[in-house]
């Protein structure tokens, strides 16, 4: 294939990066070009219409849907109070009156002489959008929003679970392939953006979730543990919505998997500093993973900002294997022949030799490998 | 139209651009030469027609002709350079993702659900004035998921005006949300009691684009989808694909409008069926999303299963499939732990290739749970009403109405054509086949088939154009016939007799027993024919009645001839030590994986 890439992770100790932070329909901005935010600074803020609800006058009051007019005591678009009368019927005898009252405060949105039906609208509920980041406002995006540019250090996770948090880093393993045995999380990590090692059980959950992490970063978990974490099976990789008590990432996948060192040197080397987390994931159309961010305060050194091109993946690049049976093992790129090879699925692919750190050599497909990226 | 020497077609996928040429020789329109690029609808290219240059410039490097001048297409074709004709499909950025509104479930809702899929579109929910939630409950679903376009419908002409004003106001009230192209207006197209026209544009003009076509049933015994079809393609042009990064420019480049994916594919399953009057069923199984196409009797169906698929949406076939479902195709052992962590793998590195033979068969035994569930799918809402222009007695539709009988009847079946990845590129082809006679399982005597390559979506813009291009390449490129599956239905014991078969071809006579629970691979080359007699055992039948013979033609293909006596329906065995002797028995048969 042509200008073919291998999608990678990316880990960096230093990056400028932009985020795009709108609204989902107009509104108002907050914010300058050159304002300094901090990640909870409210940026953006739109009203979203309020919620409607149905009055099926017509049916309530025994009148035809022609007549409703004669029996409404609102108007289109005029304000309603809970309990305010908004139609009534006028029978001889006065007990047997129906008084038709409004559910919720809002307004009059509608009155259909076609149906017999009223619609009220419920006042509208204010959307904000924070900075997440710690940066400086670049550019307003129309009156949807801003962009945030912040410069700090960087990494992305495979997978993850619930939305936007912050806090400091703390380590509640000391090595990368380290299980996250329920006694290392306690009091101390309340708050935290805590990372795990290789594996974290089901217990861990429960225990993060008691705690108050701010969020849980691990190398893998077990897919019947997502299962129990979230009360049904995830079908489709789209996620950030979930309100399991704390922000998980997974930066490998799944199973007992090693986190890579470099993440987790990374991390460690922050220890103690403010991360901006998200667990947002999409794997679809608009890739999204989730990322783990350091922000660098005020007055750090400048770095040109825009995206890294390579060109694709060559000799000594480090990978990491994302298949089995080598899955999660990381080494570096070997030899790439160019030929397509038979391989034992009898598949004619592209292949490359990875040479580990113990010097073994192995040949995988191009496809099950994803590069390291810095 | 002049005919045209040189054909260049793209299909805009989620993932991969793909790019055919097809080109007039002797012998009539031959595909040539193929290219691909990843699509560059997102970011951080957010223009299709980057991918789109980088498929040509692969084809220019394989096939020698030069495509581009600079970034435009050089043409007419002459000598080595330029093609006369540039044609392409796109299910980029998700396909046309509509929500469909009815008067009544069962009725104007599923007819408008059926037009809607005819023409390509995931259909994302079915309102109906009776589908059993609240006013309110229908609104905050209609704004939370923001849909390319709507279609209301309601009503027979003359009939109900209420129900679908109703639905209008309900629409309005939700004013929904573009998801491409902040700012613009969502379209939305009324097919429905022309007598409440007027009233549904005043309540939606404001706030939608509204376009009214033909009622869609404007009797209760006739359905008239093809003007909302079209319309459908229309406002997929003008209002959708004018949304998305980079398509304004691709329109310029066409010489036929964009169609959306799976209605280009549907257009060429119908034309499959029509020209050869055989009933036909289609799938193309793909990462995210599942279609089926069935012609039966002339009624052309689509469905799509927005999440049964091989990669993004692998995961949802375990959640939907359940894990036994899918552990029964598997020919070895595996811990349930392990195989979920590996399903949720491959969701989140969906681009990932088995690299062992245990990882193939472990997909494939995921393919055939994502095909047959998908057909069930198809099976329930390729019902009732014949399509379009066809008459029924009032009686027939309410007895519609009542049962839903489906259309689709595999004895009456003669073709099954798999497209997708998991299918297209197996290794071996004998895999294609087993997984699609595992999933579908085929009744009586029923050719098999894939589409090579994956170009039936350009094949199917190309029929609006030059049928006899699309037919030439579609039967000399396209399909691979794999062979013919004939299988009984009935079940005895393992081991006793299932039916005798006598096949006279070109390799003479040849005639055998089988035993129930056995199946068996004659060989029959691709383009040979033959002439089966199959004599059941008492309590099996081949379509003539239990335990009565029939003769027929069967066509040979690359893999052969498949004599299926597992039995209909088609049963594994409970124990896991014989089910997996079994599958490897059958998959040993079939040749279709190394021993």
């Amino acid at each position: 294939m042509a200008h073919a890439y291998t999608p990678g992770l990316k880990v960096s100790g230093r990056v400028v990066l932009l985020k795009r932070r709108t609204l989902p329909i107009p509104g108002e901005i907050l914010v300058r070009p050159g304002d300094r935010v901090s990640s909870d600074a409210v940026v953006a803020r739109a009203f979203l219409p309020g919620k409607v609800h149905t009055v099926n006058v017509v049916n309530q009051l025994s009148i035809q849907p022609g007549e409703i007019q004669e029996f409404m005591l609102k108007r289109e678009k005029d304000a309603v109070r809970k309990d305010e009368p908004i139609a009534e019927n006028r029978p001889l005898l006065k007990f047997m009156r129906t008084t038709l009252r409004s559910s919720v405060d809002g307004t009059v949105e509608s009155v259909s002489a076609v149906t017999g039906q009223v619609l009220l609208r419920e006042p509208p509920r204010p959307l904000e959008v924070k900075a997440y980041v710690d940066g400086t406002v670049v550019e307003t995006v129309g009156t949807e929003g801003v962009v945030v540019e912040t410069c700090g250090a960087f990494a992305q996770g495979i997978f993850g679970l619930g939305g936007e948090t912050t806090g400091p880093i703390a380590l509640a393993v000391e090595r990368p392939d380290q299980d996250l045995s329920p006694d290392l999380l306690g009091p101390q990590h309340r708050g935290k953006v805590v990372v795990g090692g290789a594996y974290a059980p089901s217990e861990a959950f429960r225990l993060a979730r008691e705690v108050g992490l701010s969020a849980l970063v691990v190398g893998g978990i077990d897919d019947r543990d997502l299962r129990s974490l979230l009360g049904y099976d995830l079908g489709v990789a789209i996620t950030g919505a979930e309100t399991i008590g704390f922000t998980l990432i997974l930066t490998e996948g799944f199973g007992r998997i090693p986190m890579a060192r470099r993440t987790f040197d990374l991390l460690r080397a922050n220890l103690g500093r403010k991360a901006c987390v998200s667990g947002a994931t999409q794997i679809r159309a608009g890739e999204m993973r989730p990322e783990i961010i350091i922000p660098e305060g005020p007055g750090a050194p400048p770095i040109a900002a825009g995206v890294a091109s390579r060109e694709g993946l060559q000799a000594g690049d480090p990978i990491r294997i994302i298949r089995e049976p080598y899955f999660g093992r990381i080494g570096v790129v070997g030899e790439l022949n160019p030929e397509p090879v038979r391989i034992e699925t009898e598949a004619k692919v592209r292949v490359l030799t990875v040479r580990f750190d113990d010097g073994e050599t192995v040949v995988v497909p191009r496809a099950n490998v994803e590069i390291l990226e810095t | 139209m002049a005919d045209p020497n040189v054909i260049l077609a793209t299909d805009c996928g989620s993932t991969t651009t793909k790019a055919i040429l097809i080109e007039r020789t002797p012998e009539g329109y031959r595909q040539t030469f193929r290219g691909e690029a990843p699509t560059t609808v997102e970011a951080p290219f957010e223009d299709v027609t980057r991918g789109v240059l980088n498929s040509f410039q692969e084809l220019e490097e394989l096939s020698g002709r030069r495509i581009l001048d600079g970034e435009r297409i050089v043409t007419p074709a002459r000598g080595r350079e330029g093609v006369d004709l540039y044609i392409s499909t796109s299910s980029a950025g998700g396909g046309l993702q509509m929500m469909v509104a009815g008067a009544v479930k069962t009725m104007t809702a599923e007819s408008a659900q059926r037009a809607a899929l005819g023409a390509g579109a995931i259909v994302m929910d079915v309102l109906a004035a009776n589908d059993g939630r609240l006013g309110h409950e229908k609104i905050e679903r209609i704004r939370h998921l923001r849909p390319d376009m709507m279609l209301l419908s309601g009503g027979t002409d003359g009939g109900t005006v209420s129900h679908v004003v109703e639905m209008a106001e309900y629409i309005a009230a939700a004013d929904p949300r573009p998801r491409l192209g902040i700012g613009f207006k969502v379209p939305i197209i009324y097919a429905g009691n022309r007598s409440a026209t007027a009233e549904v544009e005043r309540i939606l003009g404001g706030k939608m684009a509204v376009s009214s076509c033909e009622n869609l049933r404007p009797t209760l015994e006739r359905e008239n989808l093809q003007p909302a079809r079209h319309k459908i393609h229309d406002l997929f042009l003008e209002h959708v694909m004018a949304q998305a990064p980079g398509y304004k420019k691709l329109i310029t480049w066409t010489g036929a409008p964009i169609m959306p994916t799976p209605g280009a594919v549907g257009l060429i399953m119908e034309a499959i069926a029509r020209e050869n009057r055989i009933d036909v069923l289609g799938v193309d199984i793909g990462g995210a999303t599942t279609d089926v196409f069935s012609v039966f009797s002339g009624v052309f169906n689509r469905t799509v299963s927005a999440n049964l698929g091989m990669s993004y949406s692998i995961s949802n076939v375990l959640a939907e499939a359940g894990l036994a479902n899918i552990l029964r195709w598997v020919p070895f052992s595996i811990e349930e732990g392990d195989l979920r962590n590996r399903i949720k793998n491959k969701m989140i590195r969906p681009t990932t290739i088995p690299q062992t033979l245990a990882e193939l068969q472990f997909e494939q035994a995921i393919a055939r749970e994502a095909l047959r569930l998908a057909f069930e799918q198809h099976k329930l809402l390729a019902v009732g009403l014949k399509g379009v222009q066809q008459e029924r007695t009032i009686g027939d539709a309410f007895a519609q109405a009542a049962s839903g009988r489906t259309l689709v009847d595999l004895w009456k079946l003669d073709l099954i054509i798999g497209s997708g990845g998991v299918l297209s590129h197996a290794p071996r082809r004998a895999q294609s086949m087993l997984m699609m006679m595992d999933a579908y399982a085929p009744l009586g005597v029923t050719r098999l088939a894939v589409d090579s390559i994956f170009m039936m979506p350009h094949l199917g813009v190309l029929s609006t154009l030059h049928p006899r291009a699309a037919t030439d390449v579609f039967h000399h490129d396209c399909m691979i016939y794999l062979g013919t599956c004939v299988a009984p239905e009935g079940a005895v014991r393992d081991g006793e007799r299932c039916f005798e078969y006598e096949v006279r071809g070109p390799g003479g006579a040849r005639q055998g027993s089988i035993p129930f629970g056995e199946l068996r691979l004659l060989p029959l080359q691709p383009g040979e024919k033959a002439v089966i007699a199959l004599r059941p055992a008492k309590g099996f039948d081949f379509g003539a009645g239990k335990g009565k013979g029939i003769e027929r033609e069967v066509h040979g293909g690359v893999v052969g001839l498949a004599l299926d006596a597992r039995g209909r329906p088609l049963a594994l065995p409970e124990g896991r030590e014989e089910r997996v002797r079994k599958l490897r028995a059958w998959g040993a048969a079939m040749g279709a994986y190394p021993l």
